[in-house]
């Protein structure tokens, strides 16, 4: 009886592994492929799609792709388990730059065109990429973007006989005059899920590079300079002037703050009557003004000027960000795609299709399609001072520190001393390990 | 037995008597508060079906309760736009692939233990036992690492998988089930242990084997228990996403559906408003898995079995 | 969309459905017939190993050595030094405000509040929902949030909670019951630290209550089928007896039910104190409402190298408070092993 289960049984088992083999998909390798890891989704993932189909048309290598919003928890795991992507590109390259610590990335000065890199790319970004200071690059980078874009409605701003405030002094003299007119000037909205806080964290770095420069900026994100030096401090004070005592120069106080999603706190905006005026945010966020209200153009119905200079001798000082990509493996096909990225042509796809700046100065202005992603890139090409994220290049810790203390900040401006003396003792561990 | 009169409250003979009036309030009380507990608790999913036939603009500056009164501006775009998702199709075809042998992998093993755990006497049984409940707490997190780099270096990964012809699915197949196994066993050998001893001594009796006892007897006694695990297990690993990615990873051709459709919002969260249409279209499959398996909830089968 | 892809791979689909099992079944006759090879007296001994070995072996590949390795990192700083307990001082530092302590108090919450709030409601529902004809309709529609992925959970909870200015139109439906119909200013759920009863901040009950939500289906159903497996005879005799319905909950269904609840208890303290989805997606753990797991998960990937040394401290502390959940299910087991 139990034989013939068991031969049954045994039959069954051989004739489906055999099933499984033969049937199994071998992958047909002609020209090789590319694994790639980045956390672009939705419509970015489709415009990177985009950017790479010229590249597997030509070359016949095809790219798999993953995209993760995680990436923090998918990239760590794999490369300490030994099985990392060829290339990864992160919004924030802390992680990189820990790989590049630790041997995991692959020095790219003999795997990309790096003359035409230092033709073509304003040296900052190629320092940035090198971020151990031994002349290795680790990180390339391909699409930019600016911080400190003041977004408004110049429709409200007409009516009212608002200026655009071309110095600080003039912001504070618009957001007293907004203020006595009965609205709160500001709309501020820092809740983001696992990282709420972080729109915070964006006006307070802004005003530490502009009000005291790339001296002091440099060495805070390096953790050198303490959150309690004079300078730090000040910054955070500063922000309170615009926050009003109290939040009170913001729509739906520190609550309302606290509440709403990053992507809907410049809706308000355009509420009739409006409820705020100004919203500090990063140029991605047109796309949710268009989706919460589908009849906005650009430049009639929103518009953006930079955050005005704080401290004349640091003037036309911004904060940016990008898109860094790094090598885990240098196969052939690897080295190929990551010298296509670095190209204007390459790049210029996704600027043509919006929502990205390329750092390649060979990109024409022209390429950019509506008027307001062409004045940032004409700003970003100006800029005298650019300075990287410092959340970003801040120890993970370090900046999630940041970010709550940006939400207790705006809960009680009060306890801003104790606030920053905890950021301080996070400060003195986080640089260390 | 008391010879107390045991009339069913609907009998005839007594009808319109104070007891026979409480039973029809009572009857109707119980109806009352199940329809009202079922409707207040689908209040949340209900927000989220209306809003997946809303605009972005309505859904972000009107509650979803106005939608149901006119003007009524509904739209099929979420829906669309979700069903046009990259990678759809081969993510549904790797969601099944990966979640059938997730849930009958952990399901036999666990019978096979649980029955050993309740009707086999073997040293350290109860220790280990106990020690199969603890395992319940270890955090997924903490197991990543070590697993996969272990994995690689045994060359177990999909790429090498499928380069030999074999599915690229394994190491997911076994992590679910090594993950799943604490629960599996520790439900069912509750059932079993539960099940009277007179069977087994019965069937001893009679001359069978413990094979037989098993399949003819045990596991046909324990179909509610079985059943409810298959649909726990199987709901976990169908919308489960992070195990996925860390043992296959989320490559078009391995990616389950959950990572096509989590992959619609933009990495800023643009067009979050596409989950809500993915969610239900991601409901489906697990819905008609747990009322296929709704009949095998029935009294009867263990009437008379059941023993504190 | 593109479906053709299911045809195409069709046969691998099938014979994994067929061979997945054809395999275990091979094995389990398979392990029979060479325990029957055996002479009468090594059976038994040998016998119990066969049918245990793949769930150990599985178990221990997965969840053991992790964890083995992972107490044994909580000892060692992050360079493989043995440090002691030093670790633990640092996760257990500045009470009742630093270190874990936050995070060890909400998940406290979380077990008391969650567990109860589950398996109160499962038992209610399993208990109302048997004695309607319609059992099946509401049964599944109270399981339902079940079905739903955790991603989604949190979107409809986010819908559920969401907070406009008082004087604005509110969009979440929480706040509009509390503004339309009860006329009090809108709250911010999930970032309100207020305390409930002086005790217990009020978006820790707003993210359990999500979490509540998602797995009351889970409770009902289990509870449902240790319902149905007390005979009817035995309910009927009791009825007949003249007991009240509460009466027989009291003395026959729940003291019959006890075992199943035990399950369902222990796998929901547990689950309340590896707590991680809701609160991650949510808060992250601001306000207040950290609980360990998400510690852990922090400390884990958002450094590389993830900070061992810490992240198993975390670790270990969530492990040590399953203890007693053990000690308990240990006494339970030995007391229906006395009465067999």
């Amino acid at each position: 009886m139990h034989k013939l289960w068991l031969k049954r049984s045994l039959i069954l088992s051989f004739v489906a592994v055999f099933t499984a083999v033969a049937c199994g998909t071998s992958s047909t390798q002609n020209a090789g492929s590319v694994k790639v890891m980045a956390t672009w989704t939705g419509a970015e993932q489709a415009s990177f799609m985009a950017v790479m189909k010229p590249f597997t048309d030509s070359t016949g290598i095809t790219i798999s792709y993953e995209a993760s919003r995680d990436q923090d928890a998918l990239l760590t795991t794999r490369v300490a388990a030994g099985n990392p992507p060829d290339l990864a590109a992160a919004p924030s390259p802390t992680l990189l730059t820990n790989f590049a610590k630790t041997g995991k990335v692959i020095a790219l000065n003999n795997v990309i065109d790096m003359s035409a890199l230092q033709a073509q790319y304003s040296p900052g970004w190629i320092t940035l990429g090198e971020p151990l200071n031994d002349g290795k690059l680790y990180e390339v980078y391909s699409w930019v973007s600016l911080k400190g874009l003041i977004w408004y409605d110049p429709k409200n701003f007409q009516a009212k006989g608002y200026n655009i405030p071309n110095s600080w002094d003039s912001l504070l003299n618009l957001q007293q005059t907004i203020k006595s007119g009965g609205t709160t000037p500001w709309c501020i909205a820092l809740e983001s899920g696992a990282a709420s806080g972080w729109p915070g964290s964006d006006w307070v770095k802004e005003i530490v590079l502009s009000q005291s420069g790339p001296t002091v900026y440099d060495n805070w994100w390096q953790g050198k300079q303490k959150w309690t030096s004079p300078e730090i401090k000040l910054a955070w004070q500063t922000w309170g002037q615009i926050l009003g005592s109290g939040d009170s120069n913001v729509y739906g106080g520190a609550k309302n703050m606290a509440a709403t999603n990053f992507g809907d706190g410049g809706t308000p905006m355009f509420q009739t009557p409006p409820k705020c005026y100004m919203h500090n945010q990063a140029s991605f966020i047109t796309s949710f003004f268009q989706s919460a209200n589908a009849s906005l153009q650009p430049v009639t119905d929103f518009n953006f000027f930079p955050l005005p200079d704080i401290t004349s001798q640091f003037a036309g000082a911004h904060v940016v960000a990008g898109d860094a990509w790094s090598m885990f493996h240098n196969t052939p096909q690897a080295q190929q795609m990551l010298k296509y990225l670095q190209t204007a042509d390459a790049q210029a796809i996704w600027v043509k299709r919006g929502g990205k700046i390329s750092p390649n100065n060979k990109v024409s202005l022209d390429s950019y399609p509506d008027p307001l992603s062409k004045s940032t890139a004409q700003i970003l090409v100006a800029t005298k001072i650019a300075k990287y994220d410092a959340g970003d290049l801040m120890p993970a810790d370090m900046k999630n520190a940041y970010w709550s203390a940006v939400l207790q900040f705006v809960q009680d401006q009060s306890k801003l001393d104790s606030i920053l003396a905890n950021l301080d003792s996070i400060q003195a561990k986080a640089y260390t390990s | 037995m008391s010879v107390a009169a045991a009339a069913p409250s609907s009998s005839v003979a007594v009808a319109w008597s104070p007891k026979w009036i409480t039973d029809r309030i009572g009857g109707v009380v119980l109806h009352i508060v199940v329809i009202s507990l079922t409707v207040a608790w689908m209040v949340p999913a209900a927000g989220l079906l209306v809003t997946s036939f809303r605009l972005p603009a309505d859904i972000s500056n009107t509650g979803w309760w106005t939608a149901l009164a006119p003007p009524f501006k509904f739209t099929l775009d979420n829906y669309s736009q979700m069903l046009s998702a990259s990678n759809l199709g081969q993510g549904f075809f790797n969601s099944f692939m990966i979640s059938i042998p997730a849930v009958i992998i952990p399901v036999t093993i666990a019978a096979f233990a649980a029955y050993a755990f309740a009707w086999m006497k073997f040293p350290g049984r109860d220790w280990i036992f106990l020690a199969l409940v603890g395992l319940l707490a270890v955090p997924l997190q903490l197991t990543f690492i070590p697993v996969t780099t272990e994995f690689v270096k045994l060359g177990f990964t999909p790429d090498h998988l499928t380069s030999l012809g074999l599915p690229p699915f394994i190491p997911l197949w076994l992590a679910h089930a090594g993950y799943g196994l604490p629960f599996s066993i520790y439900l069912l050998s509750n059932f079993f242990r539960a099940l009277p001893s007179d069977l087994f001594e019965s069937a001893e009796i009679d001359g069978a084997g413990m094979l037989t006892v098993f399949f003819r007897i045990v596991v046909p006694l324990s179909v509610p228990a079985i059943a409810s695990l298959v649909i726990f297990q199987f709901l976990w690993v169908w919308n489960d996403l992070l195990v996925a990615l860390i043992y296959v990873g989320g490559t078009p051709n391995v990616a389950p559906v959950t990572v096509s459709l989590v992959n619609l919002v933009g990495s800023y969260g643009q067009n979050y408003q596409l989950l809500t249409a993915a969610a239900f279209f991601s409901m489906i499959v697990p819905l008609v898995v747990f009322l296929s398996l709704q009949r095998y909830f029935v009294r009867g089968i263990l009437a008379g079995s059941v023993k504190g | 969309m593109d479906f053709s892809v299911l045809l195409t791979d069709l046969p691998t689909l099938v014979a994994v459905i067929i061979g997945v099992p054809a395999v275990l079944a091979a094995y389990i006759v398979g392990g029979e017939y060479l325990v029957r090879r055996l002479p009468d007296k090594a059976r038994p001994s040998v016998r119990p190993w066969i049918w245990v070995a793949p769930a150990l072996l599985l178990v221990t590949g997965f969840l053991v050595l992790p964890a083995i390795g992972t107490i044994g990192q909580s000892f060692q700083d992050n360079h493989g030094k043995f440090v002691g307990l030093t670790n633990f001082g640092n996760q257990l530092s500045g009470f009742p405000t630093g270190g874990s302590w936050i995070a060890i108090r909400d998940n406290l919450f979380w077990l008391i509040f969650y567990t109860l709030f589950v398996l109160a409601f499962g038992l209610l529902l399993a208990v109302l929902f048997d004695r309607v004809p319609y059992e099946k309709i509401v049964k599944s529609l109270i399981f339902m949030p079940m079905a739903i992925s955790s991603v989604a959970t949190v979107v409809i909870w986010k819908f559920m909670y969401a907070y406009q200015p008082p004087g604005q139109a509110q969009t979440g439906t929480l706040n509009a019951i509390l503004n339309g119909l009860f006329h009090q200013d809108p709250r911010t759920w999930v970032q309100d630290t207020t305390l409930l009863f002086g005790l217990i901040p009020i978006n820790n009950m707003a993210l359990i209550a999500a979490a509540v939500w998602g797995i009351v289906g889970f409770s009902m159903v289990i509870l449902s089928a240790a319902l149905k497996g007390i005979p009817a005879d035995l309910l009927e005799a009791a009825r007949v007896d003249g007991a009240g319905e509460i009466t027989i909950f009291r003395r026959v269904i729940f003291p019959l039910m006890m075992p199943t609840v035990v399950v369902v208890g222990t796998t929901l303290v547990i689950f309340a104190l590896k707590a991680f989805d809701i609160v991650y997606a949510m808060t992250n753990g601001n306000y207040d409402t950290d609980v360990l797991a998400n510690r852990m998960y922090k400390l884990l990937y958002q450094h590389f190298p993830s900070d061992y040394a810490n992240a198993s401290a975390v670790a270990v502390i969530l492990l040590a408070t399953v203890i007693p959940v053990l000690i308990f299910n240990l006494r339970q087991f030995r007391a229906v092993e006395a009465r067999r």
